[in-house]
């Protein structure tokens, strides 16, 4: 039964150093060009790489994902906000997939 | 006011839709942990003290099959090892008198989407946003795994199936109106999307794990960026040229 915890502690301890040690090994600013124009691109690309195609999955339906995906596209396009855009994909696929159960059965 | 709350505040409110996306995938991560014969208290621990999606779903089969501690570390050092590339990105977010302690806390909530909201942000990164976003993520994880795991039908499938876009739409919001200022940045995030799809698609590649997935495509595609358009300014403009 115990057993469970220690799986639970080295997978917590395994995960944090991960997390940790760059950031606490790394307190200078890279001069480097490369490096930092490397570091400055990470984000855009393991978040871009995250959004597609996985939200195309991510509901009951493609169709729903893919509306998902062009609602939060043109209000992100828009410079509305993280909230504003996150909700409103939330909304679309919700009132979408109502009105398919209604209609499509 | 205190600039200090002020961040705190900013982070709470941007937080909002990680701790709603994390509500739903933490649900279903409830589920399944209950499924898979996990107590519930042992289910809340491991997303309070893990906070990671594709980890802690990982471990739910090593747990089962009653592996070693080793094997159980090996796979969540491959998995979350885009943590490690996500830290070194955030380094350079920080200033370079931040405090230890701050460095300690930060580290435990460096989530993808903890790391996306603050990586993207132009100026440097306060340790107080960190925490506002923080201190909306974890509930929102830890207590979407209580809940799926008490019952599995307390949330209706089609509002689970609703949630379950709010982190995607986050993304979106992250990544979008940078590259909307900057060519540069509009070709990374297509590319980057397009090699993904790819990777989904081709039988070979189609079996990676989504956590090496995104270091391979990673460690390629911004190490091909940084070659082809170094970024010459300082980070103070936050835009490519």
């Amino acid at each position: 039964m115990n057993r469970i915890y220690l799986y639970i502690l080295v997978m917590a301890g395994v995960t944090y150093l991960i997390r940790m040690l760059p950031l606490t090994l790394i307190r200078k600013e890279i001069k480097n060009t490369y490096v930092k124009s490397f570091l400055y691109y990470v984000p855009y690309v393991t978040l871009s790489v995250m959004i597609f195609p996985a939200i195309l999955t991510a509901t009951e339906s493609v169709i729903s994902g893919a509306v998902a995906l062009v609602t939060a596209a043109v209000l992100a396009y828009r410079g509305k906000s993280l909230f504003h855009v996150s909700t409103a994909a939330c909304v679309a696929v919700f009132l979408l997939e109502l009105a398919l159960d209604f209609f499509g059965g | 006011m205190n600039p200090k709350i002020q961040q705190f505040q900013c982070g709470l409110k941007d937080g909002v839709p990680i701790g709603l996306g994390y509500l739903a995938v933490s649900f279903t991560f409830g589920i399944m942990a209950k499924k898979a014969g996990i107590h519930t208290l042992a289910a809340v621990i491991m997303s309070l003290t893990n906070l990671t999606s594709a980890g802690q779903f990982a471990a739910l089969g090593v747990i089962q099959s009653g592996a070693p501690f080793v094997e159980m570390a090996a796979v969540q050092f491959i998995i979350n090892l885009r943590y490690c590339l996500m830290s070194c990105s955030l380094s350079q977010k920080m200033d370079s008198k931040m405090p230890f302690f701050h460095r300690f806390l930060i580290s435990y909530g460096v989530t993808d989407e903890v790391f996306g909201v603050s990586a993207c942000r132009p100026e440097n990164l306060s340790p107080f946003y960190a925490y506002g976003l923080i201190s909306v993520a974890v509930p929102g994880w830890t207590f979407g795994t209580l809940l799926g795991a008490i019952s599995g039908d307390l949330l209706p499938a089609r509002l689970l199936s609703a949630l379950s876009v709010a982190l995607y739409g986050m993304f979106l919001a992250i990544v979008i109106p940078p590259a909307r200022g900057s060519r540069i940045l509009a070709g990374v995030v297509a590319a980057s999307m397009a090699a993904s799809f790819l990777f989904s698609v081709i039988p070979m590649l189609n079996g990676i794990s989504s956590g090496f997935k995104v270091i391979i495509l990673t460690v390629v595609i911004a190490g091909v960026a940084a070659f082809l358009f170094p970024v010459k300014e300082e980070r103070e403009g936050g835009q490519a040229q």
